[in-house]
């Protein structure tokens, strides 16, 4: 338990230091398909949700299944429209310069 | 505590190359070149993780899973679909239902777990559920604002930063509480009503210019809350993309309120728009008369762009207001036949959150090579001829620059005013959201060209095509 704990805080600490630096490199021109895109990853949090919708809970069970479904509809609008507008933007960008 | 994720290697596997796949997702990002293949790797790592989880054993029933997940998509797909203009409120409205999703699980787990919530992750269950709550509501407001829903008009009374204050210092009280004993459970509600409250409280004084700062912001605490539940879930997975969103939130947070010249803290404790004179207007009326203008046509301006070789154009959130991306487009194409050198200079904080510009003129398929940002555009500014601002009014006032008594002295700006001759499209001397006056449409090199944005562009394209064009 208490290294579990001790573990995630190293997760977490070292996926915030990745954050910055890979996110620092991102072009001011993409800050906005960037936001989108972070929010669709973001949307992961679907997947505590369909465990907590799908599993058998022997205390408030109506609660855990209402509750659950409501976030997996919310996360799944979030990830297929944040994936959606995000590739719509990206492919908006193009460059003058023709491609080879 | 470890119900979830408790076995299996092949869900941990997939979660494992899913984290992966994220973190190559935002790397590839950084450039226009690879980003969509940074999609690509977001949805592939997604579609993982989720095939994933469903193969818990845990999971005793799928009907109301599938239900979600099919209804989900059915909301996802013309969220997908919204015009480029709708970004901002999309972006808006899907911070809200990752803050919900976020809340919802939080709250069922302390229910399901109470009364003996173990205290570390009652910690962060709490900071979870007050995150989450506060970033719902707070991004409903702003989603409301941007849509015109809601005034755009910050709305402010006397008291107001002590009474947020005062909101979110009795919930981390009540937090503190509940670490102190789980078995509180009549305590657990509070933390979500308050926060709530907070967060519509917290929009209300927030004005449109300021919008960019609080979307970044809010982007920051919906990252912050997921990575607080993959804490409480004891999920990786979910703590790295929670602390990845959280960056990147913050990241812009910190660009956004160091473009506006605010400190990070004013900005963190929701103390913005609070700062702004409320004497603008009546100054701004008086300074009108004393000072005069000068005006220019169409066929004018049309004449000067003409014989340019180098223009800069300036494009702001009145640009976006009035529809006039394709219009500008059609100027750029006009002007680059004629062998003018077009560029286009974009301020952090133009339009209503970061990147707004880029987005609406790539759209109008304005290549983005043209579009470059405050600092290398202020470069060249002094060897340009022809700067044309089109609804941009603060970000390009030198009073920011040289008038230590100006409210927005020591912002960034484009400096347009070192540009040969200055043309400002506007529709009437009003002044900006800010009520600050800007001297830079009194300066000598400046002509005002006012009206609709759209139709003024437009009338310069037509000129610009010549008598052939003219009939």
């Amino acid at each position: 338990m208490q290294m579990d704990l001790l573990t995630s805080l190293y997760v977490f600490m070292l996926a915030a230091f990745i954050g910055f630096e890979v996110i620092r490199h991102v072009s001011p021109l993409l800050h906005t398909p960037l936001m989108s895109l972070t929010n669709a990853l973001d949307a992961i949090a679907v997947v505590g949700a369909i465990i907590l919708a799908g599993e058998y809970h022997a205390t408030h069970p109506l609660l855990a299944k209402v509750l659950g479904t409501i976030a997996i509809v919310a996360a799944t609008s979030n990830i297929v429209g944040g994936f959606l507008i995000t590739d719509r933007m990206l492919k908006m960008f193009k460059s003058s310069r023709p491609k080879k | 505590m470890n119900h979830f994720l408790a076995s299996d290697s092949v869900i941990e596997i997939t979660y494992l190359v899913a984290t992966m796949l994220f973190i190559l997702s935002l790397r590839w990002l950084s450039s226009p070149a690879t980003a969509r293949r940074g999609v690509f790797a977001g949805e592939m790592g997604m579609l993982l993780a989720i095939a994933g989880t469903l193969l818990h054993h845990g999971i005793v029933e799928y009907k109301w899973i599938a239900i979600a997940l099919v209804l989900g998509t059915i909301i996802g797909v013309p969220l997908g679909e919204v015009a480029m203009t709708a970004v901002p409120q999309r972006t808006a409205l899907s911070h809200a239902c990752g803050a919900l999703c976020v809340t919802l699980v939080g709250t069922a787990e302390f229910y399901l777990r109470a009364p003996g919530v173990p205290r570390f992750v009652m910690g962060v269950l709490a900071m979870e559920v007050i995150l989450g709550s506060l970033t719902f509501t707070g991004s409903l407001m702003a989603a409301g604002k941007l849509q015109e829903v809601l005034p755009q008009r910050p709305i402010t009374f006397k008291g107001q930063n002590f009474v947020n204050l005062g909101l979110l210092g009795v919930s981390i009280v009540i937090a503190v509480l509940l670490v102190a004993d789980p078995g509180k459970i009549y305590l657990f509600p509070i933390i979500i009503v308050i926060p709530l409250l907070f967060g519509v409280l917290m929009i209300i004084p927030i004005g449109g210019a300021d919008m960019p700062t609080v979307i970044s912001l809010l982007n920051s605490y919906a990252g912050l809350s997921a990575a607080a539940m993959g804490f409480v879930l004891n999920s990786k997975l979910l703590i790295i993309a929670g602390a990845l969103d959280g960056a990147s939130g913050f990241i812009l947070s910190v660009n956004m309120s160091s473009a506006m010249n605010r400190s990070f803290s004013n900005v963190l404790f929701g103390a913005f728009g609070q700062e702004q004179p409320s004497s603008g207007a009546g100054a701004g009326a008086d300074g009108q008369e004393a000072k005069p203008v000068r005006s220019a046509s169409p066929e004018e301006a049309a004449a000067i762009l003409g014989l340019a070789s180098r223009v800069v154009i300036v494009p702001g959130y009145g640009m976006a207001v009035a529809q006039a991306q394709h219009k500008v487009r059609e100027l750029y194409d006009a002007l680059t036949k004629r062998g003018v050198d077009v560029k286009f200079g974009i301020h952090p904080v133009a339009g209503r959150m970061p990147g707004h510009m880029n987005v609406l003129l790539a759209e109008a398929d304005i290549p983005y090579d043209k579009l470059l940002d405050m600092d290398e555009i202020n470069g060249d500014l002094p060897q340009t001829d022809v700067a044309l601002v089109i609804g941009a009014n603060d970000v390009t006032n030198p009073a920011a620059r040289n008038d230590p008594s100006s409210p927005i002295y020591g912002m960034p700006i484009l400096d347009v005013d070192k540009a040969r001759t200055v043309m400002v499209i506007k529709r009437s001397m009003a002044a900006g959201f800010a009520g600050i006056e800007n001297p830079l449409y009194y300066l000598e090199g400046t002509l005002m060209l006012f009206g609709d944005a759209k139709q003024f562009v437009g009338a310069i394209v037509r000129e610009l095509a010549g008598p052939d064009g003219h009939g």
